[in-house]
């Protein structure tokens, strides 16, 4: 029984290929480039459909935001809402009592946000997933109340209304058209989500997959999982909070609807359709969604909800992979996952 | 010689059982300790307190000196108490490449840098390429956990642990399920562990227990029952008896 | 006061009825079925339904209710339910969320958003008022019926062989069904009979608690709570969450009306991070 680990020369044949697989762990994709260019070019190419496209960069950051917790770490949450409504009100309150800049609310809503995660991340670790389903919804309806009590600060059910942003850095105006608007929400969304795709290759990343795949071997790994839990539990609430404060700023105007109940259902119904885990789920899934909801709208207004009620059966029963590749659907057996 | 691992007294009972029973046990640096026992005797048990997995209703578990009754399971594990598990606990989705680089760069204490990206840290790649190298891995390591072979699989439960550089490794039925065969690969990779790693090893096949380990607990319902040299073990009517019906303790040769 | 613990017994034990099919769901098949409160709603419906077009007298649209609830329940869960109960528990929320949203939007596209009005009959209604305190004959209705309904629980549960092997099926569906006990079977039947409870409780809450489209989402949060607090590895457990949340509620919309709604989200926030696995959860427990 010696005490030797195999030399360092036998493996020097080995790190060259494993340097390369560690590499094309986190390489920028070039479809990824293309996405990037043609969303941000949009801003200057484009000369309307602002409004729609900036509806998108929120929702899509909204939905990643949820994929932080709940595709990487594994976190169910019904109750996402609350710091997109957070975000939401609190940007709209600073702009209309106080005019502050964009940027400057961009942040400090965050900041609010990541607070109220991190304050609720200890009640979401303990207790199995129907606590936390119950703990994320509770604190959600619980701001929703409050947000309705407080009618003189929120506008009630009436929504806050006199929104009016100051132009950024002093110059853009936000106009009717729009287009500063999407400029500034798609490379707000640009920036954070680089960000995000940095952190979610990182050790940190790589270690909340750790957590969500086997917390158990992740603790005795030394892994402290409550901890990372709570921590990126902190930075998707700081997302979220982000994308409200983008809603309420380049809309001019925040409800309850911000806080409602669907907002949280449905983000999770963009993780669904666009798959969780790999952060451009999120996106996709917002794009669908948004073009689904117009398109249902269209046929059946006011019952839109049945449509996406059934998706999210047919989703469940079906089977994500299946319903994502349908050629599975004539092959028995195992169609190979991803 | 010092004492590298020791519990006093520990017990754990759930309700009206009691799966560990006042058990008094000492791992001196850089044994080769095996703990055997008949079915349903609390050894995999007596590991999950240790780990802190289970904690304990009553006693005490020194680690290196250090109380470490009441410490979680994390943070035994980076005072380097490293275990693996009787049932492979893997990251089915991850790559063994994955797996291990998560594993060194918690060991290095990398857990919470969250910029630059795992995979283009060059020396933790040259550590994981090392360690899939000395357990085997190279040719499976960029194919999902999910998919290997249960040879494989074992030999990552290990090499996961290996990843830790533990200073006390506990290993619950390393080879349990794997062929004949594959079996070596396992041991040769524990049996290459520097001299002043402490190891207790949870086994069943008894050759295995002699060739590996020179001194032997007997663990009987929740029980320390008897300790000594594996030759003190083998002449031990006590402990044929109690594996009666299992298998008996031959083949030994002092 | 003695008016308002009256008031909040009789919630309670509504409550209670509604949410003890959720409860044994749960811990019978670990499914977390958000849709329940759809089944209640279906069963309000259903009464209003019987009693405005077709005159059924109230006191026989309660079986009704029960039935139609238990029927659509058998039938969902052969077809659909049966396909989810191996995913994961975001899977079974987010499909039962889906046949919520399905089950909300048919009924406010046939029969409108508005309020029902359900009409009690003549000796229901009003109340008396004994030893000073204030009892409303409906609530006392409701109570009685109710308690009727736990005896007869606990009395199906432990003296019938279906009550145990309920309880067995519980306790380790796969030591059960090694036993020879049909678990789909007692599946079906459990969830038949859960949903036909929410369809009775939707009947008798349909005026204490109003009736509309969104009452599935509305009530979602108590039936809930009545889970995750009382447990789901008995009835007593429910139970007593039940009547503590009824009278919670009850009395705080009374005394703080401010704030009298989230009272009872803060109780439960509370009461999930001192006991995360609910009041009276055994050890192991789900």
């Amino acid at each position: 029984m010696k005490a030797t680990i195999a030399p360092r020369a036998a493996a020097v044949a080995a790190p060259d290929s494993l340097r390369a697989v560690g590499a094309r762990w986190s390489r920028i994709r070039w479809f990824e480039i293309v996405f990037w260019v043609v969303a941000i070019g949009a801003a200057f190419v484009l000369p309307r459909g602002f409004l729609l496209l900036n509806e998108l960069a929120i929702l899509a950051l909204f939905a990643v935001s949820l994929d932080l917790i709940l595709g990487y770490a594994g976190i169910v949450s019904l109750g996402h809402a609350a710091f997109f409504g957070l975000g939401a009100y609190c940007a709209a309150l600073l702009a209309k009592h106080f005019g502050i800049d964009p940027l400057l609310g961009l942040a400090i809503s965050a900041a609010l946000s990541a607070l109220l995660g991190l304050v609720t991340s200890v009640l979401v670790m303990r207790g199995s997933d129907l606590t936390r389903l119950m703990v994320t919804l509770g604190v959600a309806l619980i701001l929703y109340e409050i947000a309705n009590k407080m009618g003189w600060l929120t506008g009630g059910a009436d929504g806050l209304t006199g929104v009016t942003m100051v132009p950024l850095f002093g110059t853009f105006e936000f106009d009717l058209f729009g287009r500063t608007a999407y400029t500034y929400s798609i490379i707000v969304v640009a920036i954070l989500f680089f960000i995000a795709r940095a952190i979610v290759h990182s050790p940190f990343g790589m270690s909340l997959q750790v957590v969500r795949q086997n917390p158990l071997r992740a603790a005795a790994m030394g892994v402290a999982v409550n901890r990372r839990r709570a921590a990126v539990y902190t930075l998707a609430a700081a997302y979220a909070g982000v994308a409200g404060a983008l809603l309420a700023q380049t809309t001019g105007f925040a409800s309850l609807d911000v806080l409602a109940f669907h907002r949280s259902a449905d983000v999770m119904l963009m993780l669904v359709i666009g798959g969780a885990g790999y952060l451009y789920g999120g996106i996709i899934g917002a794009v669908i969604f948004k073009f689904m909801q117009d398109w249902l709208s269209g046929i059946t207004p006011q019952y839109w909800q049945f449509w996406i009620g059934l998706l999210l059966v047919v989703i469940v029963v079906v089977g994500h992979e299946k319903l994502v590749r349908p050629w599975t659907w004539f092959r028995r057996g195992h169609g190979g996952k991803q | 010689m010092t004492t590298v691992l020791q519990t006093f007294n520990l017990t754990k009972r759930f309700g009206g059982l009691v799966a560990t029973n006042d058990v008094s046990i000492k791992v001196e640096r850089g044994a080769r300790q095996a703990l055997i026992g008949p079915n349903g005797a609390g050894k995999t048990t007596l590991i999950n307190l240790l780990t802190g997995v289970l904690s304990a209703t009553s006693g005490r578990i020194e680690l290196e000196g250090e109380d470490v009754t009441r410490l979680p399971v994390h943070a035994r594990a980076r005072r380097g108490l490293v275990r693996t598990f009787q049932i492979n606990q893997l990251f089915a989705e991850m790559t063994p490449a994955e797996s291990l680089a998560v594993a060194i760069s918690e060991r290095e204490g990398k857990g919470w840098r969250c910029l630059r990206p795992l995979g283009k840290r060059g020396e933790i790649m040259d550590e994981c390429a090392a360690l899939m190298e000395q357990c085997n891995l190279l040719d499976v390591k960029d194919r999902k956990t999910a998919v290997l072979p249960y040879g494989k699989q074992r030999l990552l439960e290990i090499a996961l642990a290996l990843a830790a550089k533990p200073r006390v490794l506990l290993l619950d039925e390393p080879v349990a399920g794997v062929p004949d065969g594959e079996r070596r690969e396992i041991l040769n990779t524990v049996g290459a562990l520097p001299e002043d790693v402490t190891i207790l090893l949870i086994e069943h096949d008894m050759d295995l227990v002699f060739s590996f380990a020179n001194r032997i607990s007997v663990l009987v319902n929740g029980g320390l029952f008897v300790e000594g040299t594996n030759a003190e073990i083998a002449r031990d009517p006590r402990v044929k008896a109690v594996y009666l019906g299992e298998e008996v303790v031959e083949g030994y040769h002092d | 006061m003695l008016t308002i613990l009256f008031d909040g017994i009789a919630y309670g034990m509504l409550l209670f009825v509604l949410a003890c099919g959720l409860s044994v769901t749960l811990g019978l098949m670990n499914f977390i079925n958000l849709a329940h409160g759809a089944f209640a709603m279906v069963g309000g419906y259903v009464t209003v339904l019987a009693m405005q077009r077709l005159n059924v007298p109230f006191l026989l649209c309660l079986p009704l209710a029960f039935i139609v609830s238990a029927v659509m329940g058998a039938i969902l869960e052969r077809t659909l339910y049966k396909r989810v109960y191996g995913q994961s528990h975001l899977n079974q929320v987010l499909f039962s969320i889906g046949l919520t949203f399905m089950a909300m939007a048919m009924v406010d596209y046939f029969m409108g958003s508005q309020q029902q009005l359900l009409h009690l009959p003549e000796w229901l209604s009003g109340r008396s008022v004994i030893g000073g305190v204030g009892i409303g004959h409906y609530r006392l209705f409701v109570i009685v019926i109710c308690v009727a309904l736990v005896i007869g629980l606990q009395l199906i549960l432990s003296k019938t062989r279906f009550g145990s092997r309920l309880r067995a099926s519980v306790d380790d569906p796969r030591a059960a069904s090694g036993l020879g006990i049909n678990i789909n079977l007692v599946f079906l039947s459990t969830f038949a009979f859960g949903s036909g409870l929410a369809g009775l409780g939707g009947a008798l809450g349909a005026d204490l608690l109003g009736l509309d489209p969104t009452f599935p989402v509305k009530y979602m949060i108590y039936f809930l709570i009545v889970v995750a607090v009382g447990g789901t590895s008995s009835l007593t457990g429910p139970l007593v969450a039940s009547l503590l949340l009824g009278v919670a509620d009850v009395a705080g919309k009374y005394y703080i009306p401010t704030v009298g709604a989230f009272i009872i989200y803060c109780v439960m926030i509370i009461m999930l991070m001192w006991r995360p696995q609910g009041l009276f959860a055994r050890a192991g427990g789900k």
